[in-house]
């Protein structure tokens, strides 16, 4: 008798949670987002524009994230490294680790990718792009190893630590990108050599046209999705990060190693955030310049959140942050509205989505099932 | 009388549409500095602004937010809606000639980029800004009290350093002619290397790099780094003009930045506006040609501002000197280098 009411009680627990976990990893988003394309809208008509070119830039940005073939091609484009570093950012939040460092590591990764793939072009496409990558995802990890060693031995907090190597890399970028061995020839600008025709990703879709800039980095941002599921929700490793992040000290007496699961889970994070720096490189910039990370690692933190540091979630929020790019250029292009804007409306939801309860608070109607249950 | 209001707001609206589908469209993709930096894009815009004025084009512009918009900035206005693109700097000259090539029939002209060879959709406008900073380093020279002038620039490319070179020579061709030793922070012309903020958009750097150069004797400081320039302008606005003066660079920066109008010795001019209405016209008359112009103090296509608050500070004969400066490097009597 009492097993079963136990058991019962434990099965209704399960579904509150599932039905919770629904509202917030859908219900949450939309709403926010909602919500963010209504204040974005207010403050249009604060800043004098009529309510006709609001419609239409609203128009124009889902024109030019999803409505042409060119835009959809933009749209992944600007997701795949997104998703990739916040994937890594994620996976950082499954350990209860908060990695501000994914700007640095993509950073290092691009620029050892693009040191590689021009220091080694002769070697075939294939092999030159698959090690340019590797080389790109090892410095990637090997850097944000760097904070998650001291965090481990040291306990130093890993928010300063990765800020801190996040402003390193800046300058170290500076000073590679100075380097005769590294310095486009002829230029006294910081900038590197190209990365060779053969060290490039292939687009996947110039057949069409040559200026559809998506590239072959879908499938591996795809794979790295597919991978981090499997990760996280079925292997060994992932169980261990997760019990980490919940609770430290039940991880310790489970017999799990806190210090590795830091290490290594930030070593995985700044892995793939290496990797988007390195995507990057060979598949849309083709060599490195002081502003080439253009701030990805930032916005991937944003993404990882949106996403509910679930790969699945992620993949989805980096769809919709590449959407609010290529759409925010159709925007300027169609409306003349200001691309500052589409950052504005990017905050608003990464505000609303990091403080749910504003949300609840805002529409309670749609999470009053949850209330009642609880 | 709301519900009136709103219809004929969208048959305007309608009919705006209509009748812009027929108009010749000019397409601008800025620099990171953005299309209100006071000085780079927004004298090149200006020239749209004065095409859409006087031919009644429409005119679209793009801005970057890094260096990797460019190509993606490029691509959105691939649709054929623009009859020609204008693209604003040295940056995004891999990326013009990138797009140009891939869309032959898109006319193009990008500012401070010379292709060579050139490409037949893309005309490069390039100015010779070392004349006119020449005659600002000759006015400068003439005007600090200190005997130390600064400068510092964006990127160490040659559309930013080619204002720090005429500068550094204008000052030497006037410790030359009187006798004086008034020297440069900031900018060595034998080594080519000097003072940079690696970027185009911090106001703070602007305000940091001012301060080190007023710090180590300079009381007339030249930014050539766009936006960032007006930082070091704020903080010349606090220390007051008769500590320190800033030298524009682009666009009169009294007329773009009037707050500070003040603390402007005056501008050396990159007159992007004429040439780029300029461009606009020759692809609506038919003329548009792929090549190169180039912007000289003989043709107007550079020169310096008016001395605005400080016209009657500069002594007579220094304006009569910089005029005598003027003529002798447009008949080629007075050589602008070392």
């Amino acid at each position: 008798m009492n097993t079963k009411s136990n058991f019962r009680k434990t099965t209704a627990d399960l579904l509150m949670l599932r039905q919770g976990a629904y509202r917030d990893a859908i219900v949450l988003p939309i709403i926010a987002i909602a919500t963010a394309l209504l204040i974005g809208a207010l403050i249009m008509t604060a800043t004098g524009v009529d309510i006709y070119t609001i419609g239409r830039s609203f128009a124009a940005l889902g024109h030019g994230a999803f409505g042409s073939i060119n835009a959809i091609s933009e749209t992944f484009t600007a997701a795949i490294p997104l998703i990739l570093a916040g994937l890594g950012i994620g996976l950082g939040f499954r350990a209860g680790l908060f990695n501000i460092g994914a700007e640095g590591q993509i950073i290092i990764g691009g620029l050892l990718a693009v040191i590689f793939s021009f220091t080694f072009s002769d070697l075939p496409t294939i092999v030159l792009v698959t090690f340019t990558l590797i080389v790109g995802s090892l410095a990637g990890a090997a850097y944000a190893g760097i904070a998650g060693v001291l965090r481990a031995v040291t306990g130093a907090h890993e928010v300063i630590l990765t800020i801190m190597l996040n402003l390193i890399s800046y300058r170290i970028l500076d000073y590679a990108l100075r380097q005769p061995f590294i310095q486009k020839d002829g230029r006294s600008d910081p900038i590197s050599k190209s990365v060779p025709g053969n060290g490039q990703l292939p687009k996947l879709l110039d057949w069409i046209d040559p200026n559809l800039r998506l590239h072959v980095g879908i499938f591996i941002m795809v794979g790295a999705v597919i991978l981090l599921w499997w990760l996280i929700k079925k292997s060994k490793m992932g169980f261990a990060i997760r019990t980490n992040g919940e609770n430290s000290h039940a991880a310790l007496y489970a017999g799990m190693n806190p210090k590795m699961v830091i290490i290594g889970s930030m070593a995985l994070a700044g892995g793939l955030a290496g990797l988007a720096g390195a995507v990057q490189i060979s598949g849309v910039l083709e060599r490195a310049s002081p502003g080439f990370s253009a701030g990805i690692g930032f916005d991937a933190i944003a993404v990882a959140l949106l996403g509910r540091s679930h790969p699945i979630g992620i993949l989805f929020a980096g769809i919709l942050f590449g959407g609010l790019e290529a759409g925010g250029r159709q925007m300027q292009i169609d409306a003349g509205v200001s691309i500052d804007l589409i950052s504005i409306i990017q905050a608003l939801v990464v505000v609303f989505i990091a403080a749910p309860l504003i949300i609840r608070t805002i529409t309670p109607w749609a999470f009053s099932k949850n209330k009642r249950t609880s | 009388m709301e519900i009136v209001k709103q219809t004929s707001l969208a048959i305007g609206f309608t009919l705006l549409c209509t009748a812009s589908a027929n108009a010749f469209t000019a397409c601008q993709v800025t620099d990171v500095g953005g299309i209100d930096d006071a000085s780079f894009n927004q004298t090149a815009w200006h020239g749209v602004e004065n095409a859409i004025a006087n031919r009644g084009i429409d005119g679209r512009f793009l801005e970057s937010q890094s260096e990797t918009d460019y190509a993606a900035n490029l691509n959105a206005l691939m649709d054929g809606s623009c009859d020609i693109i204008v693209t604003v700097g040295f940056l995004m000259g891999e990326a013009t000639a990138n797009a140009a090539t891939a869309n032959p029939n898109q006319k193009f002209s990008i500012v401070d980029f010379a292709y060579d060879p050139t490409i037949p959709n893309v005309l490069g406008q390039i100015f010779a800004t070392d004349e006119a900073a020449f005659l600002a380093g000759y006015l400068a020279a003439g005007m600090t009290e200190t005997g130390t002038i600064g400068t510092f620039g964006g990127l160490n490319i040659p559309p930013v350093t080619a204002f720090m070179n005429g500068l550094v020579y204008g000052v030497d061709y006037y410790n030359e002619q009187h006798g004086t030793s008034v020297s440069v922070l900031g900018w060595n012309t034998s080594s080519q290397e000097g003072l940079f903020t690696n970027n185009f958009d911090s106001l703070d750097d602007g305000r940091a790099f001012a301060q080190n150069l007023y710090d180590e004797g300079a009381d007339i400081v030249m930014p050539v780094a766009g936006p960032v320039g007006l930082g070091s302008a704020a903080l010349a606005a606090e220390l007051g003009s008769d500590s320190l003066k800033i030298i524009g660079v682009d666009a009169d920066l009294v007329a773009t930045d009037p707050e500070r109008a003040d603390v402007y010795l005056t501008s050396v001019l990159k007159r992007m506006d004429s040439t780029v209405e300029a461009v606009i016209n020759a692809a609506m008359d038919g003329s548009f040609e792929g090549g190169l112009t180039v912007g000289t103090l003989a043709n107007n296509g550079v020169g310096i501002a008016p001395y605005h608050n400080f016209e009657s500070a500069v002594p007579p004969e220094l304006k009569a000197e910089i005029d005598a400066v003027r003529a002798g490097i447009i008949d080629g009597s007075i050589s602008v280098g070392p």
